[in-house]
Order: C-alpha cells, then structure tokens, then sequence
C-alpha cells in the first residue's frame, strides 16, 4: 500500500512538474493526429454515399495499409487515450458560469467539455462495436455499419458522437491557434472564429451523410 | 440656506428607498447567510455609500438590530481595487457601481475565489504572492551605478501604460471558470502584467526568469480561453491579447529551453 501511494505521489509530481509540457501536448495532439485522423476517417466514411462496393473497396484499402497495428497505436490509440483522459482532468477542474457571463466564448468553453465527455463515451462505444468486433474476427465492411444503425437509437447516438466530434475538432483548432501564439489579436480571433465554423459545417455536413447513407 | 435645502431634499426623498440583498459571514470558517437591508434613498448614491448609510444605522429589512457590513474600501475613484465585491451577479468595484444603474433587489456577495475574511472582506493575498512568483518588477539593483536604461519609445509607452492599470483588484480571477480551488491557475492578470514587464526596455532583460516563472505549475498554460476576463476587467485590459501574446513568447523560449539556445533573452 505505502508503494502504491508513492507511485500515485510520483504520478501527481510528475504532473505538477510538467504541466505545461503536458497541456501543450494536449493541445498539439488533438490537431496532429487527432483531428487529420477525424478528418480522414470522416472522407473515408463518405464513400458509403457512392454505395456498398466503394465503402467496402475504401474501408479494405485502409484496414490492410503496411504496418496497419503500428498505425493504429501511434497515430489513433496512443494519442487519443492520453488526449481524453487528460481532456477529463482538464474538463473536471473547471468551473463554468455562462449564467454570469452568457458571451459566445463562455459558450464554446463550456460546449468544448461538454462535447469532450460525450467523445470519450461514444468513440469507446464505437471502438468496442468496430475494432474490438474486428478483433473478435468479425468483419469491417459496409454490413457492420448497416447493422449497428439498423437501430434508431444508435443512428441519434452517431449523429450525436459525430457532430460533437465536428465541433470539438473546429473549436479545439481554434483555441490551439490560441494556446500557440498564432492568433493573437482580437480580429485575428474573430477571423479564425468563422474558418472554423465554416470547417464545423463542412466536416458535420460529411460526417452525417456518411451516417445517412446506411441507414 | 445651503443646509436646510439638504433637509429639504432628504425629506422629500425619504419615503423612497434601495432594497440591498447582502450576503454576509461572520469569520472565515462559518456558513454565510443572507441579509436584507432598506436604505435611505439619495440622488448618485453608490454602493458604497450604501454601506455607509447601513453602518451609521445597522438595521436590516424586518427593523431588528444587526452588526454593521464589513468591506473594503480605499480610493474611491477605481483606481486601487480594494471595494471589489460581486454585485448583481457580477464581480466589480463597488465604487462606481451606482446604485440608479443597478436593477434592485441590488445583490451583494465577496469574492469567493479567496478566501472570506468578514461579510464582504476577502483575502486577495494569493496574488499578490503570484506577483512575486512572476518576478513583475525591473529589477535595477547593483553593486555600482548602473546608469540609465535603454529608452522606451514613446508609442509603446502609451501602449504599455493601458497595461499598467492593472490593480490587482481580482475580478478577472473571479470571473475565470479555471481559477478555482481544484486549480493553481494564477489568472489572467498576472499573466499580463508578465507582458508587461516582459516589454519594458529594462525589464526584457529578464525576460527568461519571468517565462520560466509562467510555465510553472498553475501557470499561463491553464488558460482555457473562455475569455470572460477581458469581458469583466474594469480598466479594459486587453487581457486576453496578452495571453496570446504571452503564449506565443512561451512557445518560443519552450523551444529555446528544449533544444538550447544562447539567446535567452532576445
């Protein structure tokens, strides 16, 4: 017991010592790969709109790319899981009051947390229906996806695990551009404010007809 | 003749009156409880005088005797942010909160991202100690005259005087949703004033000390950007342009630091 609680200790230094280091890397992991890994997925996920063989032929092209486990835990797991569980410590520690001060920034920081413990509920649950179903040694291919959304309740899921995924991506590269030091000033803010909802538009727009074209 | 137009004037308005709404704690470790009191009005009255009226007479809304409210108060013209308190809602001074601009019941509670000492008396120390921590002086001390410093252009004087009114009074802490008791967040103030120092012809020449200050733990980088501070600060800080700026100054020494520079501080 006295082990574990100094490993925990060890754990909370380390934390403590390397905050900034960690939350930039927070910062930088939710663009670079995270957020091209969503945007990639989503224009993937898109060949379901030109029917069952152009998904079947994309989603093959990219499950058996060389070195695919290797991808998948540099690119997608490794990343994601220290973006999450660290994005809930981030989004636990706040205290949001848009009832005292109801500006559209106030909004977007709570929506930010909001949608980030959505995420972190629904990309398990789709892991475990997908991956881990392809694991278990069923196969990934227009069916699979045909079958979850055959559910009602699993397509209002996917809408909402998809546009919270659109809109966390779009407003956590706005405030990456922040966190930077790129954006500055409070035109170059508002500026990249509206690239970025048009590109929550975009991505949403694709992401949901992909989810359409199961159903 | 002066005189008894006053008595005039306070007879004639004696009849109306301000509803306060004060919430109130009677030492740091009790529960606070809520106080209502009706006030005298007067024309161009202030919070403050508010106060004031109810300290000269400590009855509150149902006619008992009470103690008076304890706050703080010193300039009385927004300058030294000692009388900031939440009113209505919001955190500011309460110096110029008047009370014709106010919508009543008018609400009066502390600060409570610091500790409550008394009723409306919180402990701003924490940043006062942050200002320590972020070194925000210029240091000039030597063993010898070091003469006159590198001169400071007249525009970013003027420029840098908007971020000298920063007065510490803690309403952009208040205001922060990530300044809170599960965080070390030192706020939005104190990383301006980093700026601050940072531009100063003399100051830049520790530039690095300050950085290395504002990446600790609880440091600039826990900013979440919600932006309410530059929305509450009284004195119109551009609040959240410093902390860019500040962030793009930290991305660049990170790098330095990293990888090794021996430029530190241009």
């Amino acid at each position: 017991m006295p082990a574990c609680l100094s490993v925990l200790r060890g754990v909370k230094d380390f934390m403590r010592d390397s905050d900034f280091g960690l939350r930039r890397l927070h910062s930088l992991l939710g663009i670079i790969p995270i957020g091209l890994f969503l945007t990639q997925h989503l224009i993937i996920n898109h060949f379901a709109t030109q029917g069952v063989e152009a998904f079947n032929k994309a989603s093959d092209f990219m499950g058996n790319l060389p070195f695919v486990l290797w991808l998948e835990w540099i690119v997608i797991y490794i990343p994601l899981m220290f973006h999450a569980f660290f994005g809930l410590y981030i989004a636990f520690t706040a205290k949001p009051n848009t009832n005292r001060y109801g500006t559209y920034r106030n909004w977007m920081f709570l929506l930010q947390r909001i949608t980030g413990v959505i995420l972190v509920v629904f990309i398990a649950w789709h892991i475990w229906q997908t991956r881990i179903q392809k694991a278990l040694g069923a196969d990934v291919n227009f069916d699979m996806m045909a079958d979850i959304l055959a559910n009602p309740f699993m397509v209002a899921f996917y809408v909402l695990g998809v546009i919270s995924a659109t809109f966390h991506f779009a407003n956590g590269f706005w405030s990456f551009l922040v966190t930077w030091g790129i954006t500055q000033s409070p035109r170059s803010q508002r500026l990249s404010t509206y690239v970025m909802m048009g590109l929550f538009l975009v991505l949403s727009v694709i992401g949901i007809r992909a989810i359409f074209a199961f159903v | 003749m002066a005189e008894t137009a006053v008595k005039e004037r306070n007879e004639a308005t004696a009849t109306k009156t301000v509803r306060f709404k004060i919430q109130r704690q009677d030492s740091p470790e009790s529960s606070p409880y809520w106080e209502t009191f009706d006030v005298p009005y007067r024309q161009n009255m202030n919070v403050i005088s508010a106060l004031m009226e109810i300290r000269r007479n400590p009855v509150n809304s149902e006619g008992k005797k009470t103690s008076p409210i304890q706050w703080e108060m010193n300039c009385l013209e927004e300058v030294c942010g000692a009388c900031s308190m939440v009113i209505n809602g919001r955190p500011r001074q309460s110096c110029t909160a008047l009370v014709d601009q106010l919508t009543q019941p008018i609400t009066l509670e502390p600060m409570r991202t610091f500790p409550v000492v008394r009723d409306l008396v919180v402990d701003r120390e924490v940043m006062f100690d942050s200002l320590k921590k972020v070194k925000a002086w210029v240091p000039i001390d030597g063993t010898y005259d070091l003469g006159e410093g590198p001169r400071m252009p007249e525009r970013k004087r003027q420029w840098a005087y908007e971020l000298s009114k920063c007065m510490t009074c803690g309403v952009c802490l208040e205001a922060c949703p990530n300044v809170n008791d599960k965080t070390n967040f030192i706020g939005p103030a104190l990383i301006s004033q980093v700026r601050l120092f940072n531009t100063h012809p003399t100051g830049a020449m520790n530039r690095d000390e300050r950085l290395d200050a504002l990446m600790q733990d609880g440091g600039l980088q826990e900013c979440g950007n919600s932006q309410n501070c530059v929305v509450a600060c009284p004195k119109g800080i551009p609040l959240t342009t410093s902390i860019a700026a500040m962030n793009r100054a930290a991305s660049v020494y990170s790098f330095k630091r990293f990888f090794g520079s021996d430029h530190m501080v241009d």
